[in-house]
């Protein structure tokens, strides 16, 4: 089990309708499977977060199909626009059949 | 096995031209664009500040940052965009988990982390025996004879996460190490290292980082080497990386045999590089290529 | 520790065991380059313009590059990195509440090349920017 600590930033409020900045960041290695163990010189495997998507009250936000191109730590930042008050739900799929989550509130006000 | 040999050959190259380069007189090295500023989540930090009385070879210092490039430089103005951070954000939660057999963790004795503040200021410090430390040293004895728990390795993600944890309370702070007194004598055996050539290039840390700074290694912009923003996350490698690691980088660079992390020798260097650095921000966790 | 010319010239962290990085460099594979926009397209026609593509023209790192994609009227976007081992960089699709077709990320690049952004407008058509970002080789390694 990895230690992932996935992290958002997303302005607490917002008027409806407005455009604002998303960005959030995730650790991992992303290792690319292209890379090989210097001792052994067999390739590592690939495992790397594939897939992530930010949603809003059910209704999407973004995807994004990832490739082992992503460096590690993968950031990334987009923009959005809500009607009214809810939760923006963030998830991240692993290789590893993993799935990291991470919410945060939006307020229009 | 081509692309490498060739590399190696410009590297080679490359540092030889500096070594070739003659003894450039002190300070004649390039400074940086200072009308950069830096500031992490709105705080402003310290890049550039006046040398330290006792390093004759320098008349200014200068962050690392301020030799990177636009696109590197804005990813430490905000903790979301550096993506060091997540280290940091993983040693916070080590700080309150129990390890060990005394069951205890960082926070038992020192309670909340914000309490380190200043801590990374004065690393390495002497401690109680008059021995050296660096912060990895402090945090490994703490493991071990407090704690009841197992040392981490020097570099590994563990010490850097605790290590990035500890130094962004400090966060632009300014550096601020002992060089007097008991840490004296280790301060001039780092100095004597600094400028000691070694390896078969028969290069001194201070051919590059004294003479040469903001000039190109090839691609590379040449820094002063001020550690004040260890541990630094490295796009490179894409993990946090050591000070005595980043020594180490170097010294094989030079083609010699390196110390090992935590030793004495690379820990008087810590302090002295630390010391060429004295009033510069504490940068918590750098972005460096 | 013995150094041989490999151990000086290993690009990965001083101590690692596993040299993930970097990725090895090869010139484009045309076919999969081919492959990964005929996926993206259906073997569409596309047209230049219309594509922002931002990312810095020297990268000081190759495994680390920030980049920026932006096609107003966009529904999803292909980027492509031509001389990485796989073409393929990422595709971004844009939902109901996305607020402007951009999004930014950090991508690794195989040496410098011409980095290529599709995007797929809301009407059907393609349309495509490329941008050269170069890849240096740093002077320490270390």
């Amino acid at each position: 089990m990895k230690n992932i600590v996935p992290r958002v930033k997303v302005p607490a409020t917002v008027k409806a309708g407005e455009v604002f900045t998303v960005k959030t960041l995730i650790n991992h290695p992303m290792v690319s499977g292209f890379g090989k163990d210097k001792k052994t010189g067999k390739t590592i495997p690939r495992e790397i977060i594939n897939h992530f998507s930010c949603d809003f009250e059910g209704q999407n936000v973004i995807a994004m199909e990832m490739d082992p191109a992503i460096s590690a730590n993968p950031y990334i930042e987009f923009q959005a626009k809500v009607d009214k008050s809810g939760t923006m739900t963030f998830t991240w799929k692993d290789d590893d059949g993993s799935v990291y989550t991470k919410t945060a509130p939006v307020k229009v006000g | 096995m081509k692309r490498t040999q060739v590399k190696t050959v410009l590297v080679v190259a490359a540092v030889a031209a500096l070594a070739l380069a003659g003894v450039a007189r002190a300070d004649e090295a390039m400074a940086p664009n200072m009308s950069k500023v830096l500031e992490i989540n709105g705080e402003k930090m310290i890049t550039h500040t006046k040398a330290p009385k006792n390093i004759p070879g320098l008349s200014e210092i200068y962050s690392g940052w301020l030799f990177r490039s636009p696109s590197t430089q804005t990813m430490e103005t905000d903790d979301i965009d550096n993506p060091g951070m997540s280290g940091e954000a993983m040693g916070e939660i080590e700080w309150a988990n129990v390890d060990g057999t005394a069951g205890k963790s960082c926070a038992s004795c020192h309670g909340d982390l914000a309490k380190m503040k200043g801590v990374r200021t004065q690393m390495p410090k002497v401690n109680k025996a008059g021995v050296l430390w660096s912060m990895e040293n402090y945090i490994n004895d703490c493991r071990t004879t407090r704690m009841g728990a197992k040392p981490w390795k020097w570099s590994g993600a563990n010490m850097q996460d605790m290590v990035a944890a500890i130094s962004v309370q400090s966060r632009g702070m300014p550096m601020d190490v002992k060089t007097d007194g008991k840490a004296a004598k280790y301060w001039k055996e780092g100095e004597k290292m600094y400028y000691t050539r070694y390896g078969q290039l028969q290069l001194s840390c201070s051919n590059c980082h004294e003479d040469h700074y903001g000039d190109n290694i090839r691609a590379d912009h040449l820094s002063q080497g001020q550690i004040n923003g260890f541990p630094t996350y490295r796009l490179k490698t894409g993990k946090l990386t050591s000070i005595q690691n980043r020594f180490k980088g170097c010294i094989r660079d030079t083609r010699a045999q390196t110390y090992a992390e935590g030793s004495p020798e690379l820990t008087a260097l810590e302090l002295y590089v630390a010391s060429r650095g004295n009033g510069l921000s504490v940068e918590g966790v750098s972005v460096r290529p | 520790m013995n150094l041989t010319r490999r151990d000086v010239m290993a690009l990965g962290a001083g101590g690692a065991a596993l040299a993930m990085l970097p990725l090895p460099a090869a010139a484009a594979d045309q076919a999969a380059l081919d492959a990964a926009i005929k996926k993206f397209t259906g073997g569409a026609a596309t047209k230049d313009g219309g594509v922002k593509l931002t990312a810095p023209e020297i990268a000081e790192n190759g495994n680390t590059v920030p980049i920026e994609v932006e096609a107003e009227g966009a529904t999803e976007i292909l980027v492509l990195a031509p001389n990485n081992p796989l073409p393929s960089a990422f595709t971004v699709s844009f939902g109901p509440l996305s607020g402007a077709s951009s999004a930014s990320t950090r991508i690794r690049l195989a040496g410098t090349q011409d980095l290529t952004a599709i995007a797929k407008m809301k009407d059907g058509s393609f349309a495509m920017a490329k941008r050269t970002v170069k890849v240096t080789i740093g002077g320490c390694g270390g």
